[in-house]
């Protein structure tokens, strides 16, 4: 009875999940079919020769610019955006955690607040900020908030906070004892044991970043600085008379970077998720 | 001889050093926080009293507001914004809250379709995944052609003003999997001696999780609810991309509205004002959640 049970769950679980993949899979099949074959029936393996010549086509199809230089200023962005998320981020989980300071619990607050503050109140002063520092058509805008705690800074401090506060005080204490100052206690004590959560921010702001889409369209206007998303939309526009193998093959790329990190590190993402409940 | 005394007493509650270290430690943070969020946010206030592009603005006191209220189309694109969001979030939760249960005990094998569920919600906003949406749910995409076998004839679900906004609330429910993973955490909490203590009493499948499993949830379900009714009040990609807000402004969500203003039109002015009055409401519907969680969350120590 319960054996039975549990195989139905198994069945059930199997189908829903394939259900809920499903367009995943045609995504990629549709990667390597000529257009004519996507859009009729419901096969999902190509009837006759994979069409890998999407991709290399796909790369190209834009006049000036390949989608190596969409790669390319993505990955630049993003990394940055990821250095100075964990760097920021790291330095002021480690002060509210364990140093004492006066207006410890209003600035606690303030940094509550912008948990949940809605970002779209910001989208349009910001511009205003960012032009009036001379930052349109740059990646400042894009990596200098990043630096300073702003993407997502909140959602990371706190994640870094309740992590902090896990580690026993005594290791603290007893560097403390042996000399170590506030810096020396950071460097050698709490960054080496914050190794996970380190790593749960830096790939949420990866993952965020890398999708973000909003501030890329707001900031950058050359074709030649297009990052990923950008370049996907003005593939996007001038597809219709385009193939869609080559659309959906330079999608399928754009989402490489997230389902492969993804899969090398879900416990990261489970975890970071679930100690702060971070949205998706 | 007064402020010598309070700064006594500061000096007894921080230690000197230890405070100018935290300020060391929080000074990015801080000025972030005062350049790139406080200070816009004061700004885009000023700002929703003006008449304003980026070169000249004027004080104009307010008249946005006042327009705002017969604008038909900004109300339009509230009422879209809020159908949206009471229909995909409790639909998102409930599928979100119905696949944990059946993913909490670790059965063999569940790790793998805990991630698999939740990869959707990493990648879902994406503009990759949107222009696979907008395929798959065109005339002769997959949809329509699935519908086909089974004799029924479809339609161009993105470009019929009755069906467009569905099309985005599906997109949304197939990114349940972060709730589903913050509720698992949360099931797997609730302790197993509740479950025996009512199984020994006679209880039912249904009655323990209506009496234990939805009770001792409850905070978790109040902030997945929270969390989500404020992120789905700020959709723009998946509306900008599918369906550009057509047909007919039936997509025309709010946030799209303020972008084809602000950066469009270039009334920026107006726009703010918008955008102040979208976080308004927003507010009002989680001031609305947490009136109302005191009625159905349920706090154990009290």
């Amino acid at each position: 009875m319960k054996n039975r049970k549990l195989y139905f769950k198994y069945i059930f679980l199997i189908l829903f999940t394939i259900f809920m993949l499903y367009p995943m899979f045609w995504l990629f099949f549709s990667s390597v079919k000529p257009n004519n074959e996507i859009f009729t029936g419901i096969r999902l393996i190509p009837k006759g020769t994979w069409q890998w010549e999407n991709y290399i086509n796909g790369w190209s199809a834009l006049p000036q610019h390949t989608f190596g230089t969409f790669f390319k200023n993505s990955f630049f962005v993003v990394i940055l955006v990821v250095i100075g998320t964990i760097f920021s981020t790291t330095m002021a989980g480690y002060a509210f955690a364990r140093l004492n300071f006066p207006f410890k619990k209003i600035l606690f607050a303030i940094l509550l607040g912008t948990l949940m503050l809605p970002q779209q109140v910001l989208m349009i002063p910001r511009y205003v900020l960012f032009s009036r520092f001379g930052w349109i058509n740059s990646y400042l805008p894009l990596v200098v908030p990043a630096i300073a705690a702003q993407f997502a800074g909140g959602f990371f401090i706190y994640l870094m906070v309740q992590f902090i506060r896990g580690i026993p005080r005594e290791i603290d204490e007893a560097a403390r004892i042996d000399g170590c100052g506030y810096f020396a206690i950071f460097w050698y004590v709490i960054l080496p044991n914050t190794k996970p959560a380190i790593f749960s921010v830096g790939l949420f702001a990866f993952m965020w970043s890398w999708n973000d889409f909003l501030n890329q369209l707001l900031y950058i206007n050359d074709v030649g600085k297009f990052t990923v998303p950008l370049g996907l939309r003005l593939f996007l526009d001038n597809t219709a008379a385009v193939s869609w193998g080559s659309l959906f093959a330079m999608s399928l790329l754009a989402l490489l970077p997230s389902i492969t990190l993804f899969f090398f590190a879900q416990r990261y993402f489970v975890e970071g998720i679930a100690t702060t409940g971070v949205k998706g | 001889m007064r402020s010598k005394l309070s700064n006594l007493q500061l000096r007894k509650k921080f230690d000197s050093k230890e405070a100018v270290a935290a300020f060391v430690f929080l000074a990015p943070w801080l000025i972030g926080i005062l350049v790139f969020t406080l200070w816009p946010f004061l700004e885009s206030v000023i700002m929703s009293f003006q008449k304003t592009n980026l070169r000249t603005s004027s004080f104009i006191g307010l008249n946005n507001y006042i327009h705002l209220l017969h604008d038909r189309k900004f109300i339009k694109s509230i009422l879209v914004t809020l159908k949206y969001v009471i229909i995909s979030v409790p639909l998102k939760l409930a599928f979100a809250l119905f696949i944990a249960m059946l993913l909490k005990d670790n059965i063999k094998g569940v790790g793998i379709f805990r991630s698999a569920l939740y990869l959707p919600s990493l990648i879902g906003a994406s503009v990759a995944i949107a222009a696979m949406w907008t395929q798959l749910f065109g005339y002769s995409g997959l949809i329509n052609n699935v519908l086909n076998i089974f004799g029924i004839r479809g339609k161009p679900w993105i470009s019929s003003p009755d069906t467009a906004l569905y099309v985005l609330i599906v997109l949304a429910v197939w990114q349940f999997g972060s709730s589903m993973v913050i509720f698992i955490s949360g099931l797997k909490n609730i302790p197993t001696s509740l479950y025996e203590a009512a199984r020994v009493d006679g209880a039912s499948k249904f009655q323990s999780f209506f009496k234990i499993t939805l009770p001792m949830l409850s905070p978790i379900i109040l902030f997945n609810f929270v969390l989500q009714t404020i992120n789905s009040f700020q959709v723009f990609t998946q509306a900008f991309i599918i369906t550009k807000g057509g047909p007919m402004n039936e997509t025309l969500f709010t946030v799209l509205h303020i972008y084809n203003t602000a950066f469009t039109r270039l009334e920026m002015g107006y726009a703010s004002a918008m955008s102040w009055t979208l976080l308004f409401i927003i507010a009002i519907f989680t001031g609305l959640i947490f009136l109302s969680a005191k009625h159905w969350v349920y706090y154990e120590s009290e």
